[in-house]
């Protein structure tokens, strides 16, 4: 690990003011920067400790949340308001990681983890866009099982590792900033970007700029919801798929669905082509096979991949059969 | 710049670039806390910080500043008595080669408060109400951070149970 300057900030102005050169880099709860640092893939000459800034989980006059970035993802979780208004979010959190790297990790961190990508690890053999741009992608004709069918381009097939973001795009979740120009607000589906031409740039985020909280809207699917994961092991691994899904039933029909995908793209997937299929529609499995099938046209698998197609449409439509309490 | 560790006071390093987990070993002898991947996959290096079961390798040693820090030496009594769960890990044959048991212990002890508080996990099937009891998928979901390559994890369960039911001493 290369040296680097500490400073430890007690509060917001003072974490902007330490945060003063280009490579200065802010610190959560470490668990994914303090990794990439050991590996030489990262190597800030300062870190601004911004993990003991004020954090709370507060209610919006609307009857949102708003919950702080230095806030442990272990008490996200924890939260009563989490888990009863917003059940998505907290069993999303929980499928993260293990109870270990939930107590450090923030909830700005776990937003701003880069990719598990065997390649982008692998800094001394494997060729990587977003470690050294330019140099090419070994992932496209390599080991893919892990990688994107969604959203990814010639330069990167990545995806994002976050359960958590899952679901905060799910339920249209803001993302409050404040930086060297400001305060400023970006909608998490916009916050993080598909690789493009660019893949090493892969948030909204501009220079200094530092994640202050997360806002959630009140959402008509969000109490009825929930997160399914789906991976090589049961616990402490990274999704091949998972769902983040919220259904609420008028009359039969359905009057608000949300449904988001993770594991298949550089970011979390809101399948909003799936939800329009299901507006309206009354709750059946093979309506839901319909719609994740409107969904999964857009998808382009690789070599390793192309098994998350199936497993995407199976999944989602256990999901909403689970949430529409129809047979699976 | 300090950090409590099992009650007594120890400066911090000067070095930035300093875990904790090589805080313990390599500067204050405290060789209880293994390293096993430090990167955070393996749970070896488990410690609890203000009562919160974290990964030492990943913690810079800067980061827990006025903190206070229980390892494994930390567990036994002021008189030496091996803690309730040291005690259900010889009972239930809860380990084979050692290495991995301090992280183990450390944990299923934070674990174990998280439990009491009524913290769900990704298993527990209502969240607004929390775990209904400590079932062996409650305890293997929630101790899924800690690996053990010898296989001794139904023992490790067990003894987690027997400790949970009062039934170690």
């Amino acid at each position: 690990m290369r040296s680097f300057d500490y400073r430890c900030a007690a509060d917001r102005t003072e974490a902007l003011s330490m945060a003063d050169t280009a490579q200065a880099r802010f610190l959560g709860g470490g668990t994914n920067l303090v990794d990439l640092m050991r590996q030489n893939i990262e190597a800030p000459a300062a870190l601004v400790d911004v993990s003991r800034l004020p954090a709370a989980i507060e209610e919006t006059p609307d009857g949102g949340l708003i919950i702080g970035a230095a806030v442990r993802n272990s008490a996200a979780a924890a939260h009563p308001a989490v888990r009863t208004r917003y059940p998505m979010l907290s069993r999303a959190i929980l499928a993260g990681a293990s109870a270990q790297i939930r107590n450090m990790a923030t909830i700005a961190g776990n937003i701003l983890q880069r990719t598990r990508c065997p390649y982008f690890y692998d800094a001394a053999g494997s060729r990587c866009n977003k470690r050294e741009p330019g140099i090419g992608c070994d992932a496209i004709d390599g080991f893919n099982r892990y990688h994107a069918i969604f959203g990814g381009s010639e330069h990167c097939i990545a995806t994002h590792p976050s359960d958590m973001c899952v679901a905060l795009a799910a339920l249209d979740a803001t993302v409050h900033l404040a930086g060297p120009g400001g305060e400023r607000s970006v909608p998490l589906l916009d916050f993080h970007r598909l690789p493009g031409d660019h893949p090493e740039i892969e948030t909204a985020l501009r220079p200094g700029e530092l994640i202050t909280e997360i806002e959630l809207a009140p959402s008509a699917a969000a109490a009825n919801s929930t997160y399914r994961k789906v991976r090589d092991r049961s616990s402490y691994a990274f999704a091949l798929v998972s769902i983040a899904a919220g259904l609420q039933l008028v009359a039969g029909k359905i009057e608000h669905v949300r449904i988001a995908v993770g594991g298949v793209a550089a970011k979390p997937w809101r399948a909003t082509r799936a939800e329009q299929v299901l507006l309206g529609q009354a709750p059946t499995r093979e309506r839901f096979l319909e719609a994740a099938d409107a969904e999964l046209a857009a998808a382009r698998t690789f070599d390793g991949n192309a098994f998350k197609v199936e497993l995407v449409k199976r999944t989602t439509a256990a999901v909403l059969s689970e949430l529409a309490g129809v047979d699976a | 710049m300090a950090i409590v560790i099992n009650g007594t006071a120890y400066p911090l390093p000067d070095d930035p670039r300093v875990s904790l987990l090589d805080l313990l070993r390599e500067r204050l002898g405290l060789t209880g806390t293994k390293l096993g991947c430090n990167q955070g996959g393996c749970g070896a290096c488990t410690v609890i910080v203000d009562g919160a079961r974290v990964l030492s390798c990943l913690t810079l040693a800067v980061q827990a500043d006025g903190r206070e820090v229980r390892t494994i030496e930390g567990l036994p009594s002021d008189d030496g008595q091996l803690h309730p769960l040291q005690q259900a890990f010889i009972e239930h044959d809860g380990l084979q080669c050692g290495y991995c048991t301090p992280g183990q212990i450390c944990s299923a002890v934070a674990m174990v408060d998280e439990l009491r508080r009524g913290d769900p996990s990704y298993v527990t099937a209502d969240l607004a109400t929390g775990p209904e009891s400590a079932t062996r998928q409650e305890i293997r979901e929630r101790m899924s951070g800690n690996l053990c390559r010898c296989g001794a994890h139904n023992g490790i369960v067990e003894a987690i149970e027997a400790m949970l039911a009062g039934a170690a001493p």
